[in-house]
């Protein structure tokens, strides 16, 4: 065993003892508990929890590759998943909290209709799973790579630890195991990515940095036959930019997963600071990812980049083994370089290397090496946990007990049907994990558009606009959905590669939530209002007391009329 | 809206000027929002390319990096508002002994 892979195991080992250890100390006993932790998580813990929940395996792992070899247009993906928290923050986290109740589901469905509620739950388990399948067979592939273990072995691993702490400890036991796994995460990102600036420029904080080497990798992609590294529109028109950019934020402002968290806080107060602390911890990652993109892309072109093949680092020898690298047979001098293998380039980098050899290329040691391999583990971890989280909640909450059961069972029946759905949906995981169906990875990307264009619409109209009603709601979310899914079937499958106006199916959300907006607007108005009492609680959402205290000022007016002292 | 058709309620005066207030306040930070991210990161990205600060040409800039930094100081500022505009309207959160929650 080599020391890389003996430090792994240390390290994976290590941080999974603490996980457990979490959740054998957060485990609880009653509903509130499993569904959103009794309400009482701190909001920076919180806020940390949110953002492992977000950075999922392929946020460490690929991002940073993915810029790197798009260059600016890799600006798409950092914006649009960070500007959506503006959204989530200001329209939406604040006005569901108060509302109060357990999943998104809920929220539509009280606040439209029963038939809401399930295309809702419907929506939420279907976006749910593509997404968890694509963690754990990203956990799966972590352990092989550095392990050098089947895919199958790492998968059912990886889900035996979250299904001890998802099982025990729900909502709560996730939250905590999600603060421990962001601290593994963010430091096993961030140690390589100074070192790695320290050695390039002489400067170590990555974000400063890399604006100094930015005209000579210009320069040197230019030499490789790759585009100019800060040109902006090389890869997609600035319509699809700026569509798709869209589309990804207000898909991350509708996605389940995410929204659920903000409903674990202690108040309407605490969502809002919940939703600045996220950020700011997801922006550590997000604004060092295209330093750590940039930096790996100079390494390579400057230290592979006419070189002759007996010569190469010492690191591409070593990566070699993984096939995430590979040199084109009979090439001598490396003169071409890509990240798609069908393009035949002399020297073929796969996406997800930069960030995993980046320490070898920084020159560091071992340990850190296995470090950056837990890291990755717990992105893939704690991103599954909390959807696997969602899928147990629509099933055993909106389906089960509301369609069912009609809302009459015993707090410990609660807590045994989620305990056993979850059960399911770690299994359901599992299986899917190690046989993904061909469909999942295409469909993960297109999950944002789907979640735009139905959730999103639909929440906000319901909170801002009291007139919008359950027919307007349920057409607008069916509409808005189905012209996506059709455009995005037409654009990949009927008639592959044909676009209207430039517009990729990644960024077509942005006009299926345009869509859901004028028809559920449009519907609400032609059909009869909701009903007076449920414009009330609408409008009590807007205030965060729940009974409103007389102010200072107030109160020296009426000391004043009644002629006490002010 | 039917509100006209109830006889008005004496003291729902602050809640239409807490309302306007937030709406105010969410507009004005959306607006910002959209500059950052959609105008100066996309619609003017070459304009402000033409322009260098410690070697980041400044679209671009705003692009990868400007328009995050942005987006953390917006959620921070709406929550510090709000915090000051519940207090005034005294609909902020406060447990059985008066501390905010």
């Amino acid at each position: 065993m080599s020391s890389i892979q003996l430090w792994t195991l240390i390290f994976i080992f290590l941080s999974f003892a603490v996980y457990i250890g979490i959740a054998w100390r957060s485990r609880v006993k009653e509903t509130a508990g499993f569904y959103v932790a009794g309400q009482g998580i701190p909001t920076v813990a919180n806020g940390a929890a949110v953002a492992a929940d977000w950075m999922s395996a392929a946020s460490f792992i690929s991002m940073a590759g993915l810029i790197a070899f798009l260059g600016y247009d890799g600006a798409i993906y950092l914006m649009g998943w960070t500007g959506g928290y503006v959204l989530l923050a200001l329209l939406l986290a604040p006005y569901l909290r108060k509302w109060g109740k357990f999943t998104v589901p809920e929220f539509v469905g009280d606040r439209y209709s029963e038939l809401v509620r399930t295309i809702a739950a419907g929506a939420a388990i279907l976006i749910s799973f593509t997404y968890v399948v694509g963690q754990m067979r990203g956990g799966g592939i972590v352990f092989s790579r550095f392990l050098n273990m089947p895919v199958a072995g790492g998968v059912a691993v990886a889900a035996a630890i979250i299904f001890t702490y998802a099982v025990l400890g729900g909502m709560k036991g996730i939250t905590w195991t999600q603060v421990a796994q962001y601290t593994v995460l963010i430091v096993a990102y961030l140690i390589p990515a100074f070192a790695i600036a320290q050695t390039i420029t002489g400067f170590p904080i990555p974000q400063v940095s890399f604006g100094s080497i930015l005209a000579e990798l210009n320069a040197l992609s230019i030499e490789f036959g790759l585009s100019s590294y800060t040109e902006p529109f090389t890869e997609r028109p600035r319509i699809d930019v700026f569509m798709v950019a869209m589309s990804l934020m207000i898909g991350t402002a509708g996605l389940p997963h995410v929204i659920i968290r903000f409903y674990t806080t202690k108040s309407v107060r605490g969502a809002r600071y919940s939703a600045f602390w996220a950020l700011f911890f997801i922006a550590l990652l997000y604004t060092t990812a295209p330093a750590v993109g940039a930096f790996a892309k100079f390494n390579i072109l400057e230290g592979v980049g006419g070189t002759e093949v007996t010569e190469l680092p010492g690191w591409i020898d070593s990566w070699e083994a993984t096939g995430l690298v590979s040199v084109a047979e009979g090439v001598e001098t490396v003169e071409s370089i890509s990240n798609d293998p069908d393009e035949g380039a002399d020297l073929t980098v796969d996406n997800d290397i930069l960030v995993l050899a980046n320490p070898e290329i920084a020159g560091l040691p071992a340990p850190v090496v296995g470090l950056v391999a837990a890291g990755g583990m717990a992105a893939a971890m704690s991103t599954a946990a909390g959807l696997l989280l969602v899928i147990s909640s629509s099933a055993s909450h909106d389906f089960y007990f509301r369609r069912i059961k009609k809302g009459h069972a015993s707090e410990s029946e609660k807590l045994l049907v989620g305990r056993l759905a979850m059960a399911g949906a770690v299994l359901i995981a599992v299986l899917g994990g190690i046989n993904p169906p061909a469909f999942v990875a295409q469909v993960v990307a297109f999950a944002f558009g789907l979640g735009a264009a139905s959730f999103f619409p639909t929440i906000v109209l319901g909170i801002f606009w009291k007139r919008c009603n359950a027919v307007g709601a349920a057409v607008g979310m069916s509409v808005g959905l189905a012209f996506t899914a059709l455009y995005m079937i037409w654009s990949l499958y009927l008639s592959p590669g044909s676009t209207l106006l430039d517009i990729s199916p990644e960024g077509i959300g942005t006009i299926g939530a345009l869509v859901n907006f004028v028809v559920t607007i449009v519907v609400s108005k032609a059909t009869t209002p909701p009903p007076a009492e449920l414009m009330e609680l609408i409008e009590d959402i807007r205030y965060p007391a729940k009974q409103r205290r007389v102010t200072p000022s107030e109160a020296a007016q009426r000391a004043k009329r009644e002629g006490g002292d002010p | 809206m039917s509100d006209t058709d109830k006889p008005a309620e004496p003291d729902n005066g602050w809640r239409q000027e807490y309302w306007r207030r937030n709406l105010r306040l969410m507009i004005t930070l959306l607006g910002i929002w959209f500059l950052v991210s959609f105008v100066c990161g996309i619609l003017l990205v070459e304009q402000l390319n033409e322009i260098v600060i410690a070697g980041f040409p400044l679209g671009f800039w705003f692009a990868q990096q400007g328009s995050i930094y942005v987006f953390v100081v917006l959620i921070l500022v709406y929550a510090l508002r709000m915090d000051k505009l519940d207090e005034e309207f005294g609909v902020d959160e406060r447990d059985e002994q008066g501390n905010r929650l």
